[in-house]
C-alpha cells in the first residue's frame, strides 16, 4: 500500500518531466523517417522499416529510462522532500521500490505511446503484423526493467550526470559484450582465458533482450532462449535493485 | 510522567573540504523529554540542532550512541508511527495541491481511509489554509509552507511532534498563530520537541529547555530554575535632574529632551533615585525591572566557549 503510493506520486511527477516529451517527439520523428528511408533503399521496405522502428522504441525508451531515473532520487535528496517522507512510517527499501515502480509505469505509457505510432504507419501501410513483434517490444521493456534499475542504482550514491554517464556506460557495455565471447574463444587456454571469462560472466548482456532480427526476417523465436532471457532479465534486475537498497539503507541524507 | 524520547550520549562527525578531514558535530548529546511537555532544544546557528533531529528520525546515523522513541528504537515502525516531523525551511513536491499533498502522506500512515477527507480538512483549518486547499504548493509562500509543514507533522495524529525552528521566516503574526497551534498540541496531550535559535517566542512557551553550542549541551531543566526570578536591573527613564547627581546610582545615558536613561543594578538604590527625583521635583518617565532572560544565559553560555 505504501509502495503504491510513493509509485503513484512518482508517476505524477515523472509523467510531467518535458524531456519526456522530447524524447517521444523525436522516437515518433525517427519511426515516421524510417518509412521515407524505405522508400530511397531497394529491397524489403517492410524490413527497413521494422528495423529502425524497433530500434528507436529501444533508443528513445532507454534514453528516457536514464535521463529520468538518474535524476529521481537525487532531486529529492536535493529538495529535502524526502526528509518527511523517511520520517513517516516506511522503510528506505519502501521508498526505493516505490521510487522504481512509478518510473517503470511511467515508461510503461511511453512505450504504449510509442508503440501505437509505430502501429499506425505498419497499418496504414498493410504490412503484416506478428505475434513477435509485440513479443520484440515486451523484450525492449524487460530491458527498460534492467537500465531503470541501474539508473536507479547510481542515483543512490552519485549526481545526475555522473549517474547519466554510468547508466550509459553500462547500456553501451550491456551490447557489445557479446563481442568478447569471439575474443575469447580466441584466446590461449590458462588463467588470462579463465578470468575473462568471469568476467564476461558478471558483464551485462542486453543482446539477450534483442529480437529485432528474428521480427525482421520472420524468424521464430525458440521457447528456450525466450525462457532464458526473461529469467536473466529478472534475476539481473532483482540483483541491481537489491544492491541499491543496500546503498540507500545506510546512507546519511546531510 | 515518562519519558518518550531519550537519547544515550550521541556522536556524529562529517567529513569535510577537499581533503576529507573529520568534523565534530555532535559530542555526546545526552537528553530526556517526558509527556506532555514541550521541550524547547536550543543554541546559535551551527550548533547541531537540526543534525540532531535527523539522527533522531533516522536520516543520518550517530556514530555512537543510542536514541529511543516510547521505548521503541528510533529507527523501529512502531516509533515512526507515533511522531511527526517539520523539518527546518520545510519543501514539498510543489506539483501537488494543498489536499493531494496531505492525502499521499496520509497513505503512508495508519490513518484509516474513511476518516482520511475529514482529517484533512482537520488540519487545513487547524493551519489556517483552508481557503488554499486547492492551490499547488508551487505558490504557497514561506509562511504557507510552513504551515503546510506542520500539517503534514500532524497527518497520523502523532504524540511526538518534532519541529526545527518552526517559526523561521514568519512575520510576527505568523509567529502568534504557531505558536497557539504549538500550545493547542500540548493542550491536546502532545508532547513537543521544537529547535530554535530566536528565544523570544520560545521562553515564554517551553516547560524545559536544553541549550546546545558546538555540539554540547551546557545547560538544561526546567525554565525557572535556569532562569533566576531575580531583578538583574532596573532601566529608568527621567528628567529635570542634572546627569552628575546620577553618576553614582548606576550607568546613565543622557537621552533627548533632557532626559536622562539610568540603569540601576542594586534595588536599595532605586528608592533614592525616586527621592532625588521627588526634591529636584523632576519627573519619572519610565521605571522597568528586568529579570534574567534566556536571551542572557544563552549570550552567557556561547561566551564562555
Ligand atoms: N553535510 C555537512 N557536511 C559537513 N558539515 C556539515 C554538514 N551539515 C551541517 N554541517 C555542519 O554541522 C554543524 C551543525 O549544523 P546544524 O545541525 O545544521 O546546526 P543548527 O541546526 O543548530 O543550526 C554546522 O557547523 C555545519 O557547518
Ligand atoms: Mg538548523
Amino acid at each position: 500500500m505504501k509502495i503504491r503510493a510513493i509509485a503513484l506520486n512518482t508517476f505524477k511527477e515523472a509523467i510531467r518531466d518535458r524531456i519526456l516529451y522530447l524524447l517521444l517527439f523525436f522516437a515518433a520523428l525517427c519511426i515516421i523517417l524510417s518509412r521515407i528511408l524505405a522508400l530511397l533503399t531497394i529491397g524489403d521496405r517492410a524490413k527497413i522499416i521494422m528495423d529502425v522502428g524497433l530500434a528507436s522504441l529501444s533508443l528513445f525508451g532507454v534514453l528516457m529510462a536514464i535521463l529520468i531515473g538518474t535524476g529521481l532520487v537525487y532531486k529529492e535528496i536535493d529538495k529535502r522532500t524526502l526528509y518527511t517522507l523517511l520520517a513517516k512510517p516506511i522503510q528506505r527499501y519502501q521508498f526505493l521500490l516505490g521510487k522504481y515502480l512509478g518510473l517503470l509505469l511511467t515508461l510503461f505509457v511511453m512505450l504504449v505511446l510509442m508503440t501505437l505510432v509505430f502501429l499506425v504507419l505498419i497499418l496504414l501501410h498493410r504490412y503484416p503484423i506478428e505475434g513477435a513483434f509485440f513479443l520484440a517490444i515486451l523484450f525492449v521493456f524487460v530491458e527498460l526493467c534492467l537500465i531503470t534499475a541501474v539508473a536507479l542504482l547510481f542515483s543512490c550514491f552519485s549526481t545526475p550526470i555522473l549517474s547519466t554517464l554510468f547508466s550509459l556506460s553500462f547500456y553501451l557495455i550491456g551490447h557489445l559484450s557479446w563481442g568478447l565471447e569471439t575474443l575469447i574463444n580466441k584466446l590461449p587456454q590458462g588463467g588470462i582465458k579463465t578470468l575473462a571469462r568471469i568476467l564476461y560472466l558478471f558483464l551485462p548482456n542486453l543482446e539477450n533482450f534483442n529480437f529485432k532480427t528474428e521480427v525482421v526476417h520472420h524468424l521464430s523465436i525458440p521457447p528456450k532462449i525466450f525462457l532464458y532471457s526473461s529469467l536473466y532479465g529478472i534475476f539481473y534486475t532483482v540483483f541491481i535493485l537489491a544492491l541499491a537498497v543496500m546503498v540507500f539503507r545506510r546512507r546519511d541524507f546531510i | 510522567m515518562d519519558t518518550v524520547l531519550r537519547i544515550e550520549n550521541i556522536h556524529k562527525s562529517f567529513k569535510a573540504g577537499f581533503i576529507p578531514k573529520r568534523k565534530k558535530i555532535l559530542d555526546g548529546i545526552s537528553l530526556e523529554v517526558n509527556g506532555g511537555e514541550i521541550f524547547g532544544y536550543l543554541g546559535p546557528n551551527g550548533a547541531g540542532k537540526t543534525t540532531t533531529l535527523k539522527c533522531v528520525l533516522g536520516l543520518i546515523f550517530p556514530d555512537k550512541g543510542k536514541i529511543q522513541i516510547f521505548g521503541h528504537s528510533n529507527l523501529s515502525l512502531q516509533a515512526k508511527e507515533k511522531i511527526g516531523f517539520l523539518p527546518e525551511n520545510p519543501y514539498f513536491y510543489d506539483y501537488l495541491t494543498a489536499t493531494e499533498f496531505l492525502s499521499f502522506y496520509s497513505d503512508l500512515t495508519l490513518v484509516k481511509k474513511e476518516n482520511k477527507q475529514a482529517q484533512i480538512e482537520n488540519l487545513l483549518q487547524l493551519v489556517g489554509l483552508n481557503q488554499a486547499a486547492d492551490l499547488q504548493l508551487r505558490k504557497f509562500s514561506r509562511g504557507m509552507l510552513q504551515r503546510i509543514g506542520l500539517a503534514q507533522a500532524l497527518i497520523n495524529d502523532p504524540s511526538l511532534v518534532f519541529l526545527d525552528e518552526p517559526l523561521g521566516g514568519l512575520d510576527p503574526l505568523g509567529r502568534k498563530e504557531i505558536r497557539d497551534v504549538i500550545i493547542r498540541l500540548k493542550e491536546e496531550g502532545k508532547t513537543v520537541f521544537l529547535s530554535s535559535h530566536i528565544l523570544q517566542d520560545i521562553e515564554m512557551i517551553c516547560d524545559r529547555v536544553a541549550i546546545l553550542v558546538s555540539g554540547k549541551i551546557i545547560n538544561q531543566g526546567a525554565l525557572q530554575d535556569l532562569i533566576s526570578e531575580k531583578v538583574k536591573v532596573t532601566e529608568i527613564t527621567l528628567s529635570g535632574v542634572k546627569t552628575e547627581d546620577c553618576k553614582d546610582l548606576g550607568d546613565c545615558y543622557s537621552a533627548q529632551e533632557g532626559r536622562i536613561f539610568l540603569k540601576v543594578f542594586e534595588e536599595e538604590k532605586i528608592a533614592t533615585v525616586i527621592q532625588l527625583v521627588q526634591t529636584k521635583k523632576g519627573k519619572i518617565h519610565s521605571l522597568i525591572p528586568r529579570t534574567e532572560t534566556l536571551e542572557d544565559l544563552f549570550v552567557g553560555a556561547v561566551k564562555q566557549r
